[in-house]
């Protein structure tokens, strides 16, 4: 297996969809069978190969890059293919596989129009590279060029299958198809993020004692770089790429339009892990690179997750979209994810990395719902919708689940990252403001509640009480069976890592209390 | 032999093929008056020669070259000549300006 | 001084040994997985069988209720104090979490409340059930909750009793909402879960101070740290310190799930669950968790948080007696005793509050017999006439005899008549209260003994007396739930000699045996509370007195017939009444908050989202497009592309003037070329 854990394993994980991708191009269209099989061959190698990584991963020192390799790629400008994982982008590369296979065996049957699944998998498979490749990317062009590959695949998927309704963009004369707008919007707001995120890694790379790109090699020069007068405008460009794709309050607005838009999978896909890019950007390159910045700028981050708690909390209370209210609900949970990593604590960090993995796990499981929801009742208003359980009683009862799971109930994924985080808010860095700290701390407490009323009234909305006389008459199929099984490993592992969340915390902790001690020492 | 003449003689035939040339309205007089030129030229050029005995004769050899070019361009004249006269039964050389640009 | 009072009287409490407990202590985890299987596969397998999943469920509870007697018997026995905890988390090197279970005198009591309550409850409630909708799925909620019961009460540290709290919330939620079809009902079990969950968020936050303090969730460590005066706990915060203020926000969570004034809105509106529901989550079990984190943590507020007790106090009072009163003026059978569950828990966390560890843990042991007992009892009666309404009931003590005697039993154990079981435990609250010097509680504490007697003698009298009033023919109910209701009445009268102080003749104490307070008190630290010498003959007198003069008044008004029919109905204390009715108008307080923030503020944040944040991303937007549109129809069509276009037309026109030279005739070609040879030979001539 040595070529396995010298970089191979890891190369063929972030590749093999894009084998997949040419494969399925040579194949015409009429073909579907062969594609669709194809595409889920291709995925379900990808996420053996994950799993099989995980085994072959040495848990003891899991803060070091392990299974990765350094080739030399550009030399003239010091970049190197250089890939690894450590404890805390094993799970979520993981999860990356996992999701996008259950994506590929959702959509077997489940085409949105206009109906063309050759173009619509090859879509899903570069996604798939682009998330794989940025958790395993050690080079910062490396990971700029997966960071960005994400958005062409969503761009294309919103703006081709997204939604057709015709909306009116508030405050301007101006009505548009919400496909087009969304795409476009999601895709430029996020492109500007990352603008000055480039600028930040090539101002490190210029500014760095030994210039290089490498991000070891700059997590080590951390202390030189932490000194430098550009440093805070650096963090700011970085926080600024990473904020938009978290997404941070107010940097927010794309998530909604996007989420709303999208087709079922576009949603899963972009809510299970595309926003999880941001988090992870935080946690891998913006906080060991520039640990004085972070603590500088760690209050302020706190208070904007705070206000992301409560305001996207708010929010879904005002919304009728069942969609919207949904993506609403991820800009208040990656609040709590934020909230954590602000903490700059062992147990903060743990607990946003938890959290990322079971917002990917739960959301995604709720895009999916909403998705077969809208499928069948072609409509996403709540106001229309309702007796759900009796209409459709699996779906209702999944649906009642992940929503439970999704306001934190213990014993389900989501708790532990909040819980984690609240306790990491309370006790933050030695050094940083209790009193910031401890303020949204209370306000993360008070976002549990709102989010409990939310999810509860949604619930009731949609699923209680009895089916309006329009449907009346109108046969609804329950789950089907591609539907169980794209969706019974998303409800088992909330299940699991609600109940042993060293799941995640086995891989997560060292390699965490290794970062925090390096960046902030003791 | 005195030259004078003969060369008046080649630009009275010159001449006449100009005339020709420019005023003649069918096209086959019109490559009639060239084929005029070209022998007009021809009887200069051996006039020419010889005055003046080139060890290399080029008058007469180039004036067997004129011959042999006005010849071929003679047969594809007539030829396109031909074909036009066909497509519009006409060789009115005042009706083809489809060249115009 | 505090302290060393406390080590003495620890050295006195525990005289035996302390054991650490054996096999059954090790496997005693099944009883918390076993009712989570049993749930799951009541989801999955329950319909295909004989009674729809309900025989898993009363399996599961029969070995629940066996194997907590034999864990309460080993207990008392063994003096046993067992704690097992496995690591499921590391986050990082500071902290861990864990599950695990603790078996100790306040666990195994709890096991066996659960236990016993429980399996009678499943019980009764395969009769009472039948028919009704969703039959399986309820057996399965219950069962749910019954798990996630023991998790909370076994819990050794505050991470997993949050667990429990949240999960018995779910359960609540699942079961108040049975019959959801109707939007009351689901409402009501929002209403519990929200209020719940406000109350949580002191929870949480009283958690991570005290486990911060010490550096460890556990209740263990927290509770030394306590009793050492650790610094973590110490830390000041304004004019008080974090063991204080932590304290207090525990407390706040305790709130919500006992139902303490203000915040004991949910549990009246909770009785749109079904009965057996009533009776054993919001009677018995359930409400009683957050008495069950104040004894639990006990000594935290023996010892350095004892600032805190004055307000818990207040609130336990207040409970006691104003949500007594409303008890007076409800027309739901189930309502009275619901408002009757919230004053007693009122009486429990009062004791509890003053010092009395015992005398509020066994209030909690008393009350969850006979109130489980009134509710299945009223269950039976509202089986019977197919309503909650006392006004369609009347006379039914002809009917219903079982129910009725059970029924009766119930109340005169609630009203606290000797020597039924509320007798002695709620003397032993007005003892620790008088102990403790806390007159003018005390005296509230008693009028609450009067008022309890007054309005349950109204119900009884309502319900089992004079005529019958409704359209139906009521029945009494079959074995299955009337054999339990009797059971429960034998646990009424007997559960209160489990502790009798006993009384004092000349010098001599006769008739002591304080069995449960040893039992409590089998933990890993001393409670350190007061045990009196013997029965306090004054507060028993008179709180014998408060519960006769209620039952008199109660009678006189209540229990006539036929003829004061109207004066009875229409009796109403004026003034007071109306605002009972109102209940305070806490209920719409709490609704006009929830309807403030659901619909104004929500909304505001959604216009805010929507008109000012993405007003602002779309007017960059779009306003970069205008701006491309103006750079663009400027300075490049108008400018560059100006230039270069009139080249182009430049070089087109110039073109167009020499084309005029082609004419396509070849004759003027012709007369071009010989002009111009002319021209050649004229100018070689000239030049030459």
């Amino acid at each position: 297996m040595e070529w396995f854990d010298n970089g191979w394993g890891l190369t063929l994980i972030t590749f093999l969809p894009l084998v997949g991708v040419v494969l399925i191009g040579l194949m015409p269209q009429s073909q579907e069978e062969k594609i669709k099989k194809t595409a889920l061959g291709t995925s379900i190698i990808v996420l053996g190969l994950s799993i099989l990584a995980a085994f072959r991963f040495d848990y003891g020192p899991a803060a070091e890059f392990q299974l990765g390799t350094s080739l030399s790629w550009i030399p003239a400008i010091g970049s190197n293919y250089h890939i690894g994982i450590d404890g805390i982008s094993l799970p979520m590369l993981i999860l990356s596989a996992f999701v996008s296979l259950l994506a590929i065996i959702y959509s077997w049957n489940h085409w949105e129009e206009p109906r063309n699944p050759k173009a619509f998998l090859i879509l899903i498979l570069l996604l798939e590279m682009g998330m794989n490749g940025t958790f395993v990317a050690l080079d910062l062009v490396l990971f700029f060029i997966f960071f960005e590959l994400v958005l062409l695949p969503m761009y294309f998927m919103i703006g081709i299958w997204g939604d057709k309704t015709p909306r009116t963009v508030a405050g301007f004369n101006l009505t548009i198809e919400t496909r087009l707008y969304a795409s476009i919007k999601f895709f430029i707001f996020t492109l500007f993020g990352s603008a000055f995120m480039l600028l930040s890694f090539l101002a490190l790379y210029f500014n760095a004692p030994e210039q290089t790109f490498d991000i070891p090699g700059l997590i080590a020069q951390a202390p030189a770089l932490s000194a430098l007068p550009v440093a805070g405008l650096i963090f700011a460009g970085m926080f600024l790429g990473f904020a938009v794709k978290v997404p941070m309050w107010p940097l927010h607005t794309w998530l909604p339009d996007a989420h709303t838009a999208a087709p079922t999978v576009g949603s899963v896909l972009l809510a299970a892990i595309l926003l999880k890019l941001g988090s992870y950007g935080f946690i891998r390159i913006a906080i060991p690179i520039l640990p004085e910045q972070a603590k500088q700028w760690a209050p302020a981050i706190a208070i904007l997750a705070a206000i992301g708690i409560i305001y996207g909390s708010l929010a879904c209370l005002a919304q009728t979209d069942m969609k919207r209210l949904i993506a609403f609900s991820s800009v208040g949970h990656m609040g709590f994810v934020m909230l954590g990593i602000a903490s700059l604590t062992e147990v903060g960090i743990n607990a946003a990395i938890i959290g990322m993995v079971a917002h990917g796990v739960i959301t995604g499981m709720l895009f999916f719902l909403a998705g077969s929801m809208h499928h069948r009742y072609h409509t996403r208003d709540m106001l229309r919708l309702g007796g759900n359980m009796k209409l459709m009683p699996k779906i209702g009862g999944i649906l009642a689940f992940t929503a439970m799971a999704s306001l934190g109930l213990p014993g389900l994924a989501g708790f532990w990252g909040e819980f984690a985080a609240l306790l990491g808010a309370y006790n933050p860095l030695p050094g940083l403001d209790l009193g910031i700290f401890r303020g949204a701390m209370v306000a993360g407490a008070i976002g549990t509640v709102l989010t409990a009323g939310y999810m509860l009234w949604m619930l009731q909305k949609v699923n209680l009480g009895e089916p309006a006389a329009e449907w009346e008459g109108h046969e609804f199929a329950d789950m089907d069976k591609y539907e169980l099984m794209a969706w019974a490993p998303l409800l088992v592992a909330t299940v699991a890592i609600g109940v042993f969340p060293n799941l995640i915390f086995g891989a997560t902790s060292d390699a965490v209390a290794s970062l925090v001690q390096t960046a902030f020492g003791g | 032999m005195p030259i004078v003449p003969v060369l008046i003689l080649a630009a009275f035939l010159f001449s006449m093929g100009i005339y020709g040339l420019l005023a003649r309205r069918n096209a086959v007089m019109v490559l009639l008056a060239v084929e005029l030129m070209l022998n007009a030229v021809n009887i200069n050029l051996v006039a020419f020669e010889a005055m003046w005995l080139d060890s290399m004769a080029s008058g007469q050899i180039f004036s067997i070259f004129i011959i042999t070019v006005a010849a071929a361009e003679v047969g594809i004249g007539l030829a396109i000549v031909l074909m036009i006269f066909r497509n519009s039964h006409s060789a009115n050389l005042d009706d083809f300006a489809t060249m115009k640009g | 001084m505090n302290s060393l009072l406390f080590a003495l009287t620890a050295e006195a409490e525990h005289g035996s040994e302390i054991t650490a407990g054996g096999p059954l202590q090790e496997w005693a985890w099944l009883i918390l997985v076993a009712p989570f299987v049993a749930s799951v596969a009541i989801i999955f397998r329950g319909k295909t069988m004989k009674h729809q999943g309900a025989e898993i469920a009363v399996a599961m509870m029969s070995f629940v209720f066996g194997y907590g007697l034999l864990l309460w018997i080993d207990t008392i026995r063994n003096k046993v104090v067992y704690e097992h905890s496995v690591a499921i988390g590391n986050l990082g090197d500071s902290w861990v979490l864990e599950w695990g279970w603790v078996v100790d005198g306040l666990s195994s009591m709890m096991y066996f409340v659960v236990g016993s309550v429980g399996l009678l409850v499943f019980i009764y409630a395969v009769s009472y059930m039948k028919g009704e909708i969703r039959y399986t799925f309820f057996f399965s909620s219950l069962s749910l909750f019954v798990g996630a019961m023991l998790v909370l009460v076994a819990a050794p540290n505050l991470a997993q009793l949050i667990v429990g709290w949240e999960l018995v919330g779910l359960a609540s939620y699942l079961l108040i909402s049975h019959y959801w079809e109707k939007k009351e009902n689901s409402s009501a079990g929002m209403k519990a879960f929200l209020v719940n969950k406000v109350a949580d968020v002191g929870l949480l936050i009283g958690t991570f101070m005290l486990a911060v303090g010490v550096g460890s969730l556990r209740f263990s460590d927290i509770l030394h740290g306590a009793q050492e005066h650790a610094e973590g706990l110490l830390v000041p915060i304004g004019n008080s310190n974090v063991a204080v203020v932590g304290a207090l926000l525990l407390f706040f969570g305790a709130m919500g799930k006992s139902a303490q004034f203000p915040l004991h809105i949910w549990l009246p509106d909770a009785m749109a669950g079904p009965t057996p529901v009533s009776a054993l989550m919001h009677a018995a079990t359930m409400v009683t968790a957050g008495i069950y984190l104040m004894a639990r943590m006990f000594p935290l507020y023996q010892t350095i948080a004892v600032d805190a007790r004055s307000i818990m106090l207040w609130v336990g009072v207040l409970t006691l007696f104003l949500t007594g009163l409303i008890a007076l003026v409800q027309t739901d059978l189930k309502k009275v005793l619901a408002y009757s569950t919230v004053s007693q828990l009122g009486y429990m966390m009062t004791a509890v509050a003053a010092g009395g560890y015992t005398a509020g843990v066994f209030h909690l042991f008393t009350h969850a017999f006979f109130k489980a007992l009134l509710f299945l009892a009223a269950g039976s009666v509202i089986h019977g006439v197919h309503s909650n309404e006392m006004t369609d009931m009347g006379g039914l003590r002809k009917y219903m005899p079982r129910t009725y005697a059970t029924f009766m039993i119930g109340s005169l154990a609630l009203v606290g008549i000797f020597p039924l079981a509320g007798f002695w435990s709620k003397d032993e609250i007005l003892g620790t209260l008088g102990h403790g010097g806390y007159t003018m509680f005390l005296w509230v504490a008693i009028a609450g003994a009067f008022v309890t007697a007054f309005y349950m003698t109204r119900a009884v009298a309502l319900t089992f007396f004079g005529k019958y009033k409704g359209h139906g023919h009521p029945h009494e109910s079959d074995n299955m739930m009337t054999v339990p209701l009797m059971v429960l009445a034998g646990f009424s009268i007997v559960a209160g000699l489990t502790n009798m102080p006993g009384f004092l003749i000349g010098d001599r104490v006769v008739g002591r045996y304080t069995g449960f307070s040893r039992w409590l008190g089998t933990r890993a630290l001393a409670m350190g509370d007061h045990h009196p010498e013997a029965l306090e003959w004054s507060l028993a007198i008179y709180g014998a007195i408060a519960g006769v003069l209620g039952i008199v008044l109660g009678w006189m008004i209540f229990g006539k017939d036929k003829e004061t029919q109207e004066t009875r109905d229409s009796f109403s204390i004026p003034g007071l009444y109306p605002v009972l009715t109102v209940k305070y108008y806490f209920d719409d307080v709490a609704l006009g908050i929830v309807g403030f923030i659901k619909g104004p503020l929500a909304n505001a944040v959604d216009w805010v989202n929507t008109w000012v944040i993405d007003r602002i991303v779309n007017t960059v937007g779009f306003g970069t497009k205008a701006f491309g549109k103006i750079v663009y129809d400027n300075f490049d069509q108008k400018g560059i592309d100006l230039a270069i276009n009139a080249t182009a037309v430049g070089s087109g026109a110039a073109g167009g003037m020499l084309r005029k030279l082609q004419t396509g005739k070849i004759q003027q070609y012709a007369g071009a070329l010989v002009a111009g040879a002319v021209a050649l030979v004229i100018g070689f001539s000239i030049f030459n």
